[in-house]
């Protein structure tokens, strides 16, 4: 593998189950030492990239070249140099945290007492010292996913894969895994991770795609992407009065663009508050107001109409 | 390559290492007594009675044994087995590593012969102590045993890796496993049974266990000749291995 090939790529890519199109055809590099997102809601076709790219589902078309190698024929080879944090844990509840590590890094043919070693280093790492010698049944949830971060990187893969690393954790927890993360994309460790939290992917992602519906639908740093698909600040109002849509007549013309959701106008603007200004000139009265810099979020649902996380 | 096998293997040892107490009840002492209780209670009667040309305690004994190995087999290839793709997702977290399908059948059936082996070796030890062995032929019931638990376990995981509803093991029992127990030969002879039961004994891979397990402790000939039944087993395990790998790779394809 020459240095400038990437280490993901992928062209046309395809996953269908039965008649179902998962994936519709997809075009995506990543190079390494990158952090790469996938942003999308629930069902558009992320872990289903993520498995092909993991080798553990063939691709029913187009070509996807991992690490160099062609993960139908190569699998194994491929899976040894790789790190995955699947969607749904699957650790052995049984075993203590420490033999769960140990047990995994024998997967790889890792030998017994280097195995004990990483599984050390990676426990600390992971902040689960205190921990180490107690079975996985009774963690919680934000633990288990550390753990299934740490076994992750047991074989000290060039590219680690997480699917929703952090989907279902408190707040809190959350900003544990993170931490790690950009511990570890720090260290340059390139990562692939999907997600629909798009604080999220604003603060892992170097890079990122948004799908929907098995598609890509755009592509670029957050930063680019919010350039390039909204304005740089929203305006948020609720009415208290009467149904949104009525206002939905009165407030154009202010902005640039307007967003009706079931709970509030968004409307999208240069600068917030001229626009919030424009409103208080037309004797609108929203029972609340905000003004905010645009995210990923707003990117999305001028993209697809829809909002992210329901 | 042996070592993703190996690994695989490693692992359920490493899980025996913890739950080894729990087992010792289910997986030796359970059949000793069984063991004690029907040899020398109801081998009063029966041989009393004297239908048989050895005690009843020297018949049941071989008999018990590839039942234990029977049982072991299957109680360590179903839950274990089923729970790996289901709730622990075991072998979804094998899947994402070098360790291949084989690796996964290989390595977890190697762990659960292990089961089978030490169990029977401890059963057979309590058959010598209690003087049931007759013949210079009985280590090798030990092997024996353990073939019966491949030829049990291997078809068993491939059962397992296809169901998709617990429900669906209480039918294993009632239609394989103790219809097996019971008129494969353990307890009586098979010739007592009307031809159609007798048949079905013969289908059955704990009869021919049954059978061999009795030649090796008692020293007396088999139905069929020794390598029919050895033959019989292997196609067992070799066709079980073959369905539990494909049925493997059906359930973690998608
Ligand atoms: N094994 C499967 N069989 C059938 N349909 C599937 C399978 N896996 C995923 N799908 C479907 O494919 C679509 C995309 O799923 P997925 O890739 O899991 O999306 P995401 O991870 O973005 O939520 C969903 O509609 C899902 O129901
Ligand atoms: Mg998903």
């Amino acid at each position: 593998m020459s240095v400038a090939e990437p280490l993901i790529a992928a062209h046309g890519l395809v996953k269908r189950f039965g008649d179902f199109t998962a994936v519709a055809g997809i075009d995506l590099e990543v190079r390494a030492g990158e952090a790469f997102g996938f942003l999308g809601p629930n069902g558009a076709g992320k872990s289903s990239t993520m498995r092909m790219i993991g080798c553990v589902s063939p691709p029913t078309g187009g070509t996807l070249r991992v690490l160099g190698m062609d993960p139908v024929r190569a699998g194994s080879a491929i899976r040894a140099r790789l790190g995955v944090c699947p969607q749904q844990d699957s650790l052995d509840p049984e075993l203590t945290v420490r033999e769960n590590l140990i047990v995994y890094a024998r997967y790889f043919g890792i030998p017994r007492k280097v195995a004990r070693q990483r599984a050390d280093e990676l426990i600390e790492f992971v902040q689960l010292t205190e921990r180490a010698d107690d079975t996985v049944e009774p963690l919680s949830g934000g633990m288990k996913r550390r753990l299934t971060i740490a076994r992750a990187l047991v074989n000290e893969p060039a590219i680690v894969l997480l699917d929703e690393p952090t989907t279902g954790l408190d707040p809190q927890a959350r900003h544990l895994v993170w931490e790690r993360l950009f511990q570890l994309k720090q260290r340059g460790v390139t990562l692939v991770l999907t997600t629909h939290y798009m604080d999220e992917a604003e603060q892992l992602c170097d890079r990122l795609v948004v799908m929907d519906g098995g598609k890509i639908v755009a592509e670029g740093s957050p930063r680019q992407l919010i350039e390039r698909y909204s304005t740089r600040e929203v305006v948020e109002l609720r009415f208290a009065e009467a149904a949104l849509d009525t206002y939905v007549g009165k407030l154009e013309g202010i902005g640039e663009r307007l967003e009706l959701l079931p709970d509030r106008i968004l409307l999208y603007a240069a600068d917030g508050d001229l626009a919030v200004a424009a409103v208080a000139d037309r004797a609108l009265r929203p029972s609340s107001v905000l003004v905010r810099r645009s995210g990923l979020e707003d990117v999305f649902l001028h993209l697809t109409g829809r909002t992210l996380v329901d | 390559m042996i070592r993703p096998t190996y690994a695989v293997f490693e692992h359920q040892l490493v899980a025996y290492r913890r739950t080894w107490r729990g087992s010792v009840l289910s997986s030796f002492l359970l059949p000793v007594l069984f063991l004690l209780a029907m040899g020398f209670t109801v081998g009063g009667y029966v041989d009393r009675a004297g239908g048989l040309s050895v005690r009843y305690v020297d018949f049941i004994a071989p008999g018990l044994l590839a039942s234990t190995a029977l049982q072991i087999a299957v109680g360590e290839s179903t839950w274990p087995v089923y729970s790996g793709f289901k709730w622990h997702r075991m072998y979804h977290a094998m899947q994402a590593t070098p360790v291949r399908v084989t690796d996964m059948v290989r390595g977890h059936i190697g762990y659960v012969l292990l089961r089978v082996g030490l169990s029977a070796a401890g059963f057979l030890v309590v058959m010598g102590l209690f003087g049931t062995l007759h013949s210079a032929w009985a280590p090798a019931a030990l092997p024996v045993a353990v073939l019966v638990g491949l030829a049990t376990a291997a078809p068993v995981f491939a059962y397992s890796a296809s169901i998709s509803t617990e429900g669906l093991f209480a039918v294993l029992l009632r239609v394989a496993v103790i219809p097996m127990t019971l008129f494969a030969g353990v307890f009586f002879p098979v010739g007592s049974l009307p031809l159609w039961a007798r048949i079905l004994a013969y289908v059955s891979p704990l009869w021919h266990g049954v059978e061999l397990s009795r030649a090796a402790t008692l020293g007396t000939a088999t139905a069929w000749g020794v390598w029919a039944h050895l033959g019989y087993l292997a196609v067992w395990s070799v066709v079980g291995y073959l369905l539990a790998t494909h049925r493997f790779r059906r359930r973690l394809a998608d």
